[in-house]
């Protein structure tokens, strides 16, 4: 069964791609792109000697470095033996890249669909820009001098082809523009050495089988290629013969879903900024709503007329609508009151992550209970604000209030201290139900009405007897303590020495309190 | 292709309709609360619709919290800038599916009837004094989404009152021992049964949780005995 379905393969294949000559291909290359990405990035000279080296191997070199004999491949020691003045950098492959995406947008403006074939080669199909300007070559000088009037470097190449190889083949002895007429690919590509076709295996085994040049290789006959160095082979085989089987993919731009709106004059007032944004906010909605998304987690910039910049992002369990994400930009604008000294002037919305809106249409048999719940949380919170509507979180610690955490309803709970450590000192259950946000502050007085304090033995000066607690004076009805509690003595930041009582009041209601540095506070009531 | 997806989507939204309204219907019996707690209420649970009185909220409004929140109902707690969290959580309400609004200021009556659209079990401490209008008006709320709120001082119009008295602490003496649980005697008092009811409990219990009075009675006396 494999056999002759490998033979519909074999005979499949050259039909194909003999069917796609003719697509002609233009590549616009720069030699020794890291060295151009490096002086790009860093506003550097790349006429002095520079080498980009990786693994102790040179990768690039300016052509300063080359005339002195640097050569690309050599070991670092040897490149600088023979020039000592050389400039030695490390390869930086995302600043190669970032460099590189200003040159295809560059292009981009010219003709669409440029695929990039590695930081410092770009393909394009020729037939576009050379019919609109005129001819090939000419198509070639314009897209060289758009690359140097908008970035500088002038050591743009560019070769025309059928097909992408031949094209870059072309591109490597332009100077700056060679083009291979239709057709002639393979007499063009006939005198070149076989490690042309960037394969190792093939690089180092046709030359001792006396195969030398890609026209010695192409005169082989494909089913003995292919049989002898597989399916691989047998496509670096058409390659030399001058088919080029690959076509120009043009990279297609994401849909914009970002949305700015500019201010002018700038906007003082959160409601005027609010309600201007409106409109922008719904065309960023159905934006998405169009792209088929739902933008669940949302990144809001404002920016002020000073260049200040607040950014946040905000999360839902939901789905972002029009209405909330306007009560989004209003309490980030309320919250940033005091670092925003002067009007904004932009206000930018950026989807960080979403989801298929598929996942968010309303069942038939209604919202679930929590999508309702959702919904009405969400209206408390445009009523109260953001941090209206808290979701407890309990997380690590000694102290009452510092182990409930509140999260706004929506947000990623974030625990700075794990629960799950012993916490030593901590309160013993059961636990009080009311737990003062702010510790209340109290006094104890013992029977003679002295305030009853600790000593450095951690002897109480007196039996507690009086309970005051605001306007309130109660008997202490029974009492406990102290326990004392001494953490992070390590940071004088957040030190805190103190010991807690357990006292009973005569009404029957207890009372947690803390005794720090000469001062009752009540921390919690066992209500 | 629009012309005929128009109608099904009108469609849709007439079905959804309707199954919202049936769903609303559904729930006719009482929310679940602790069997001790159910014997003194009038109808052996919180009855949809109706409001209950708290005096002494703390533990007991904790207690009447976990049994909902344990079938999978939404809990909201409004105005109670104190409430204790952790303490909730031992005593079995679930922290998923519990909202806190703790300081709505005077826009507390908006806030409780907002979350009264869909949070089933509403605790709240109204800032202020309550006016016969503005309980009515929650009240026919309350009654349209079968919701129960649980009020931390007096209303108007409440079903029952609760109330806990004669505390006593076990476990702490004069400069010796800790807390360990607490009885109480919870009274509860409703428009409908003219006679008062009263039962005694641990409130809370060494784990933060009900029991009857009886059942820890001795690890009380025990640990007095020791201390």
């Amino acid at each position: 069964m494999a056999a002759p379905a490998g033979t519909i393969d074999s005979a499949a294949g050259p039909r194909e791609t003999s069917r796609r000559v003719g697509e002609r291909c233009l590549v616009l290359w720069f030699p020794g792109w890291p060295v151009t990405a490096w002086a790009l990035s860093e506003g550097q000279d790349a006429a002095r000697p520079v080498a980009v080296v990786s693994a102790n191997r040179i990768v690039a070199c300016s052509p300063a470095a080359s005339t002195e004999g640097v050569a690309t491949g050599q070991r670092r020691r040897e490149a600088q033996s023979r020039c000592p003045n050389l400039l030695v950098l490390p390869a930086d492959e995302a600043r190669d890249n970032r460099e590189f995406a200003q040159v295809v947008e560059c292009v981009e403006r010219l003709a669409p669909g440029v695929q990039v074939i590695r930081p410092g080669a770009c393909a394009l199909r020729a037939r576009g820009l050379s019919g609109y300007v005129g001819s090939e070559a000419e198509a070639a000088e314009v897209l060289l001098e758009a690359v140097v009037v908008a970035l500088g470097p002038t050591s743009g190449r560019v070769g025309v082809a059928d097909g992408m190889f031949t094209a870059l083949q072309a591109a490597y002895v332009a100077d700056p523009v060679y083009i291979v007429p239709a057709g002639s690919a393979a007499g063009f590509l006939a005198p070149l050495p076989v490690s042309r076709l960037g394969d190792a295996t093939l690089t180092i085994l046709l030359p001792r089988l006396g195969v030398h040049t890609l026209g010695d290789f192409a005169a082989l006959d494909a089913g003995a290629v292919r049989d002898r160095f597989g399916q691989q082979g047998l496509r670096l085989h058409t390659l030399a013969s001058g088919q080029d089987p690959s076509l120009v993919q043009p990279q297609v731009p994401p849909p914009e879903l970002t949305r700015q709106l500019d201010f002018e004059p700038p906007l003082t007032l959160v409601d005027q900024v609010a309600f201007t944004s409106r409109a922008m906010v719904e065309d960023f909605i159905a934006g998405l709503t169009a792209a088929g998304l739902a933008c669940t987690e949302l990144r809001i910039e404002l920016t002020g007329e000073l260049d200040e910049l607040v950014a946040r992002t905000w999360l839902t369990p939901g789905v972002f609508e029009p209405a909330a994400v306007v009560d989004r930009i209003r309490w980030q604008l309320q919250a940033a009151g005091g670092q925003l000294g002067s009007g904004i002037v932009s206000v930018r919305l950026e989807p960080v992550a979403v989801d298929a809106l598929v996942n968010h249409v309303p069942g038939l048999f209604g919202s679930g209970t929590d999508e309702r719940v959702h919904h009405v949380l969400s209206r408390v919170q445009a009523m109260l604000g953001h941090e209206g509507v808290l979701t407890p979180r309990i997380g690590g610690g000694r102290w009452l209030a510092e182990r409930q955490v509140l999260v706004p309803w929506g947000d990623r709970p974030v625990l700075v201290t794990p629960a799950d450590r012993p916490w030593p000192g901590r309160v013993p259950d059961p636990l009080p139900a009311v737990v003062f946000a702010a510790p209340q502050p109290v006094q104890l007085h013992d029977a003679d009405g002295e305030p009853v304090l600790l000593d450095d033995r951690g002897q109480l000066s007196g039996r507690p007897s009086v309970f005051r607690f605001g306007e309130e004076r109660l008997q202490v009805a029974a009492w406990a303590g102290p326990w004392a509690i001494d953490e992070r003595a390590w940071d004088p930041e957040r030190h805190r020495n103190a010991s807690r009582f357990q006292v009973v009041d005569d009404a029957g209601t207890a009372w947690l309190l803390v005794l720090q540095a000469g001062r009752w506070w009540a921390e919690a009531r066992y209500d | 292709m629009t012309l005929a997806e128009l109608p099904r989507t009108e469609l849709l939204a007439r079905l959804r309709a309707q199954v919202a309204v049936k769903e609303a219907r559904i729930r006719q019996t009482p929310f679940p609360v602790h069997p001790e707690l159910a014997a003194l209420l009038p109808d052996g649970g919180l009855k949809p619709g109706s409001a209950y009185s708290l005096t002494g909220a703390g533990a007991l409004l904790l207690a009447l919290l976990a049994e909902p929140s344990r079938e999978g109902y939404w809990c909201g707690v409004v105005g109670m800038p104190d409430f204790g969290a952790e303490a909730a959580a031992h005593a079995g309400v679930d922290l998923d599916r519990l909202a806190l609004v703790p300081d709505p200021a005077e826009q507390w009556l908006a806030t409780t009837a907002a979350l009264l659209e869909a949070v089933p079990i509403v605790a709240v401490r109204p800032a202020g004094r309550v006016g016969e209008g503005e309980a009515a008006k929650l009240m026919s709320r309350l009654r349209d989404r079968e919701a129960v709120l649980l009020v931390d001082g007096p209303w108007p119009r409440a079903d029952a009152q609760l109330s806990v008295s004669r505390l006593s602490w076990s476990g702490v003496g004069a400069g010796f021992g800790y807390l360990t649980s607490r009885e109480v005697t919870v009274t509860v008092s409703s428009r409908r049964s003219p006679l008062r009811r009263s039962v005694r409990l641990v409130l809370p219990t060494p784990e933060g949780r009900l029991t009857a009075a009886a059942a820890v009675a001795e690890t009380g006396t025990i640990l007095r005995a020791v201390g």
